[in-house]
This record gives structure tokens, C-alpha cells and sequence, in this order.
């Protein structure tokens, strides 16, 4: 076994940290800006180049065709985000909230949180893995906490203590994995490598691998923001810049799924230990019926839509909890919308906010009137992530349901009632914001509306029309998840 | 021989668990961060033991890390910060020291129950070390959630990954975690003694995290 498959790979991981340490030592926020976006733009295209050729595993990178999905969905958005980010920061810096050294700081870490993303997703190495996703975590942590105010600095610190404790369970559980592993695969690296991990599976201890899938799925999902451990979750997309909340509901929540997802096929693939599926089913019920709940009484625009991202990775890792082949494809699709959906949202969010001057909901009013576009567009992406037909959020959502009535029709009663509150509160809350007589500034935004155009755009071409290839790609990935 | 170095695995083992159930009782913060650095030394000594046992000459680089780094380092930097913040020196428990022992003993009760049993085909020495480590993590834990200043629970989160270095060294042969592992608990300390305390320093009186709370947004 080659140590590292030297090939297009490494282009996923060193352009963002080679951008990561150029814009450490960057000064001049407009240049570091611009470069954060062409970084992006790169790392978006070596992720493409995958599909091109797979490199061969190695002992610690490893892309096959379930990680390729998450990669290129996470420099996608990596990459649009960057865009928005350039034209919200020059109004940060504009209104004093943030100064050209946090700029330089800011920029530098959002390309080493794409290392660690891009890293946690193509890690052979579960002990790398868990590496990348600590990594990313810290650099969020730093971001949420980056305006100072005594809100953001409790968001940060909330997220770094319930973050860290949820890492440290999952490091746990790696160890737990290795002890499994180590009467059968000898000890030395192999015990650590996923592939080879895959094969021989069969020989574990049940036992061991049972406990350890408790910590990885506790301490994972906490990453996830599955309830009862999604405390930290709306405060820090409430509190940081708009562009980091676009990031975690779209990417970083995804990361950490990945991962639970990559030790739910090791415990499939053992006869005898217990079956992952129903707990991260029970999880996933749970999260949506809590954050639809909660979605009625929010009084601030960021954190309504982080209650929203906690009820979609609950949709997300239900359908991936019930397996088979619909429910998983389903749950791919679902990922997918949601990541660009919400990213979406984010960046309508995040203008509306800086022209308003405001997060609260009451304050803000009648935005299809003093901001069309701005207006319709969050009107749009609400109607999306509320899973309203033609959008591409109601097809993975019809999916999931589906797949639910024809194998467990009990469960699929808590997940429309989940569905229609959050559906409820989510329409609730967009006609006071979008309708009605304007509030507050009606003075044009000087930015790009690009980027949450495009991605609703994206949105409505799936709930429109799938292509046959795309279909077939998630219908294999779904097939590989059991 | 080998009775022997089994026995001093597990005291030493056995130690660390021990001085987690002296961190739980400490009420001033200087009293704190010197248990903490018992702590840190009895975890040197424990993975230095392993390393001798099992001939991994790499986990001495571990031992003599936690050593310098948590058992040295932190504390006097984390004496020198609470002397210059002027932090109040005791500690605000959530619960009260006796429930919390209680609960910590319990705590206890539960890894030891669970581990032995799930690893019961294991090799004992790394049961053991399992078992104990699953202690020391969860009074970690429990430390956290029943504390209030923001010095003691990062002791608290300081003395959890103690208790995964230990799992880490007592797994044989493990590759790599150990000194990554490591290497981000440091990082991870010097991020919270650099940048936390110091913002939350800039715009408070106070350390206590309790005081956080009245900033909540969603309060009105």
C-alpha cells in the first residue's frame, strides 16, 4: 500500500492551505477578498478533476463515489459563499463592526476551515478524520466569536465547550474502533485505515463496535446538531458573520454526517452488531419535532433558520437511519437541497440584515416592497426549505415520507406532523417578514445577489427536472450505503 | 514481572481517576490548577509506564509533552492570568460538592460496568486502561457541566482529554492519535487561554460564564 496516492487529491487540500497561509501575511482586505474567492473558485475545479480518475486509496486520503458527492458539494458552496462573503465584509468594514486585522484573520481562516472540511472528507484514516473535523471546528469557534459583542463571545464559547465535548466522545469511540480492530488487522496503521477497516469488519468484536458507534454517533451528532445536543447550534448562526452561518448549515453540519455516515456502513457490514439505522432514525425524529417546536417562538431572523437547519439534519439523518436504497437516495437529495437552499437563505439573510440594521424579526417588514429581489428571493428559498412543489426540497422530502409509508407507516406519522409544524411556523414567520408595510431602510444593496440566485436556481432546476445521470450517480452512492 | 507491570499500570491508572475525584472537590481556583498539574503528571508517568511496557519509544514523546505542556506550562500561565485578571478565587459550583462526588462515583460505577463487560476478550491491561480512561472522561465532563467559571470548566475540558490520552496509550500499537492528539490539546488550550479569556476580559468583570448568560439574545 502506497503511503499517499500522489494525484488530483491533493489539489482539494493544498490549495486552500496554501490560501490559508498566504492570506494569513495579506494585508489590504479588498486583494485578500478576491483572492479568498479564486482560491475557492480552484479548489472547486481540483474537486471536479476528481471525476475525472479516482486516485488508488491510500493508508490516509481515500475518494470513492459517496465522498466525491459531499467534496464537490462542499467547494460548491465553499466557492459561492466566498463570492457573498466578499460583498458582505465590505459592508462589515464599512459600518465599523469589523476592522481591516480581523479581515485578514477572517479570510485566512475560512480557507483553513475548507482544509479541514476537504480534509475530514476525503480521510481514509479515522484518526485523520477526526483531526480535520476538530480543526474545522476550532476555526468556526474562532469565526462566531470574531465580532467581540458579549453575545458573540458566549455563542463561541458555548460552541467551543459543547463542540469540543462532542469531539472528545468521538475520538473515544475512535479509540474504541481501533480496540475492535486490533485482534483482527494486527496493530500499526492498518487499524485505522477505513478500507481496509470495511474488509474486516465481519471479524470484530460486536460488542466493542456496538459502544463504540454510541460515542462516534453522540459525539459526531453533536456536530450534527441533532437534539438533545444542538445547544450550541443556533447562538453560533446567530451571533457570527452571515457568511460563517451559510458555511455550517450548508457544510460543516454535512462534514460531521459524513462521518457518522462512513462508521454506520462499518456496523452495517457486521452480521452481529447492533443495527445503526434505528438509533440514528430516533435521533432524527427527535431533532425535527424539537426545532419545528422551537421555530414558533424565534425572534431573531438567524436563529430562526438555524432552528430550520437543526429540522432538516434530522429529516437528513432519519431518512439515512431507515437505509435502504430510496430512503438513502432520498437522504442524499436532501442534503444536497438543503446545503444549497439554505446557504441561500443565508446570503438573502445576511443583506437583508446589513440594510436593515437589524436581526429581529419584528423589526423587519415588507421586503418584497424595498427589496424585490432581495424579497422574493427569501420568499423563494422559505418556500423551498418549507418543502413547497416545484423546489427541489419537496421531491427529497416527498421521497423520504414515501419510503417511510411503505416500510414503517407508524413512523411516517411523527414525520409529517414534524414536517407540517416546521412548514407552519416557517410560512408564519416569511409573510410578516416579506409583506406589509416596508420598515427601515429601503436604500439599495451594493452587493451581489448572485450567488443566492444561482443556488435557488439549482434548487428549482432539481424539483424541476433531475438529470439522468445525476440520478443514477446518487442511486449508486445509495446503493454502497446499505 | 509481568504481575508487576501490570500492577503499576494500574495504579497509575487508578491514580489519575483518583486525583479526577480531587479535582471535582476543589473550591479555589489556585488549589485547582495545582490538582490539575498532579493530574497532568500522573498522566505523564501512566503513558511513560506504557510506553516502557509495550516498547513504543514514540509515547515517551507523549508522556514528556503532557509532562512540559499540561503539567508545567498550564498551570503556571493559568496562575498568571487568574492573578492578572484579578478572577475571583472561588470557584461557583452548579450542584453542591457532595451530589457531585456522589454522581462522580456513579459515573465511575457505569465505565467500569460497561467496559469490562464489553471488552471481556480483551487484553486485560488494555481493559483496564479503557475502563479508567472512560472515568477520567466522564468526570471530565461532569466537572464541565457542574462548574460555572470559565477557568474550571476549560480544567474540567483539560482533564476529559487527559482521560482520551490515556484510552489512546493504552490501545497497543495505536498509530499516529496519540501525538496528534496531543498536539491538539495544546492548540486547543492556547486558543482558550489566549482568545477567550482575554475577549471575555476585554468586555467583562468576570471570568464566570454564569455572567454570560444575561447577554442572551434571545432574552429581551
Amino acid at each position: 500500500m502506497t503511503i499517499l496516492p500522489a494525484n488530483t487529491v491533493f489539489l482539494v487540500l493544498l490549495i486552500p492551505a496554501g490560501a490559508a497561509a498566504v492570506l494569513a501575511v495579506l494585508p489590504g482586505y479588498r486583494l485578500s477578498a478576491r483572492l479568498n474567492v479564486l482560491a475557492s473558485l480552484l479548489t472547486l475545479l481540483s474537486a471536479l478533476l476528481l471525476f475525472l480518475g479516482k486516485p488508488q486509496p491510500g493508508a490516509y486520503l481515500l475518494v470513492d463515489d459517496l465522498n466525491i458527492v459531499f467534496i464537490v458539494l462542499n467547494t460548491f458552496v465553499g466557492f459561492t459563499t466566498s463570492v457573498f462573503s466578499a460583498s458582505y465584509i465590505a459592508h462589515e468594514l464599512e459600518t465599523g463592526r469589523l476592522t481591516p486585522g480581523h479581515l485578514r484573520f477572517y479570510h485566512a481562516m475560512y480557507q483553513a476551515m475548507m482544509f479541514g472540511m476537504n480534509l475530514a472528507l476525503v480521510a481514509n484514516n479515522i484518526g485523520l478524520m477526526w483531526v480535520a473535523v476538530e480543526l474545522a471546528t476550532l476555526t468556526t469557534v474562532l469565526m462566531v466569536g470574531i465580532y467581540r459583542t458579549p453575545e458573540a463571545i458566549e455563542a463561541a464559547w458555548k460552541y467551543f465547550i459543547l463542540g469540543s465535548v462532542g469531539i472528545a466522545l468521538a475520538l473515544f469511540g475512535t479509540i474504541l474502533v481501533y480496540m475492535a480492530a486490533q485482534p483482527v488487522v494486527g496493530e500499526g496503521l492498518d487499524g485505522m485505515v477505513w478500507t481496509v477497516l470495511i474488509d474486516h469488519v465481519a471479524a470484530f468484536d460486536p460488542a466493542l463496535l456496538n459502544l463504540a458507534f454510541i460515542f462516534l454517533l453522540l459525539g459526531y451528532g453533536t456536530k450534527v446538531g441533532l437534539a438533545p445536543l444542538h445547544a450550541w447550534l443556533p447562538d453560533a448562526h446567530a451571533e457570527g458573520p452571515t457568511p460563517i452561518s451559510a458555511v455550517l448549515s450548508g457544510l460543516l453540519l454535512n462534514v460531521a454526517l459524513y462521518a457518522v455516515l462512513r462508521f454506520k456502513m462499518l456496523l452495517a457490514a457486521h452480521p452481529t452488531a447492533i443495527a445503526p439505522g434505528p438509533l440514528m432514525a430516533v435521533m432524527g425524529l427527535t431533532s425535527l419535532l424539537f426545532a419545528g417546536l422551537m421555530l414558533y417562538r424565534r425572534r431573531d431572523i438567524k436563529r430562526l433558520f438555524a432552528y430550520s437547519s437543526i429540522e432538516h439534519m434530522g429529516i437528513i439523518t432519519f431518512a439515512f437511519g431507515m437505509g435502504g436504497p430510496l430512503a438513502n437516495f432520498a437522504g442524499l437529495l436532501h442534503m444536497t437541497m438543503h446545503s444549497l437552499t439554505k446557504s441561500a437563505i443565508f446570503f438573502a439573510v445576511g443583506h437583508i440584515a446589513q440594510v436593515k440594521g437589524t436581526q429581529k424579526i419584528a423589526d423587519i417588514r415588507g421586503l418584497t416592497e424595498s427589496h424585490p429581489v432581495l424579497g422574493w428571493g427569501l420568499v423563494t428559498g422559505v418556500v423551498a426549505i418549507a418543502g413547497l412543489p416545484p423546489l427541489g426540497v419537496f421531491m427529497s422530502e416527498f421521497l423520504v415520507v414515501s419510503s417511510t409509508f411503505a416500510r414503517e407507516p407508524l413512523l411516517a406519522v411523527p414525520l409529517v406532523l414534524g414536517l407540517l409544524v416546521a412548514f407552519g411556523a416557517l410560512l408564519l414567520r416569511v409573510q410578516g417578514l416579506a409583506f406589509g408595510e416596508p420598515t427601515g431602510s429601503s436604500a439599495p444593496i451594493q452587493a451581489s445577489t448572485v450567488p443566492m440566485l444561482g443556488h435557488l436556481g439549482l434548487v428549482l432546476a432539481a424539483g424541476v427536472y433531475l438529470p439522468p445521470p445525476l440520478t443514477a450517480w446518487f442511486q449508486h452512492v445509495a446503493g454502497l450505503l446499505g | 514481572m509481568n504481575g508487576l507491570t501490570f500492577d503499576v499500570a494500574h495504579l497509575l491508572a487508578g491514580g489519575l481517576v483518583l486525583v479526577s475525584f480531587m479535582l471535582l472537590y476543589q473550591d479555589r481556583l489556585y488549589a485547582l490548577l495545582n490538582v490539575f498539574a498532579i493530574h497532568a503528571l500522573v498522566l505523564s508517568l501512566s503513558v511513560a509506564w506504557q510506553a516502557f511496557i509495550q516498547d513504543a519509544p514514540h509515547l515517551y514523546v507523549t508522556a514528556l509533552i503532557a509532562l512540559l505542556f499540561k503539567a508545567i506550562v498550564i498551570p503556571v500561565a493559568l496562575h498568571r492570568i487568574v492573578a492578572r485578571l484579578g478572577i475571583h478565587r472561588e470557584i461557583e459550583t452548579v450542584v453542591g460538592i457532595g451530589p457531585t462526588m456522589l454522581v462522580g462515583i456513579g459515573l465511575v460505577a457505569l465505565s467500569m460496568v460497561v467496559m469490562l463487560r464489553v471488552t471481556a476478550d480483551a487484553d486485560p491491561l488494555a481493559r483496564q486502561d479503557l475502563a479508567f480512561a472512560l472515568s477520567v472522561l466522564l468526570l471530565g465532563l461532569l466537572m464541565m457541566v457542574t462548574r460555572r467559571n470559565a477557568v474550571s470548566q476549560v480544567i474540567g475540558f483539560m482533564s476529559l482529554e487527559d482521560g482520551l490520552v490515556l484510552a489512546a496509550a493504552g490501545a497497543k500499537g495505536m498509530p499516529l492519535v496519540v501525538e496528534i492528539s496531543v498536539a491538539f490539546s495544546i492548540l486547543v488550550a492556547f486558543i482558550v487561554i489566549g482568545v477567550f479569556l482575554f475577549r471575555i476580559r476585554e468586555r467583562f468583570d468576570t471570568v464566570d460564564v454564569h455572567a454570560l448568560d444575561r447577554f442572551r439574545g434571545e432574552r429581551l
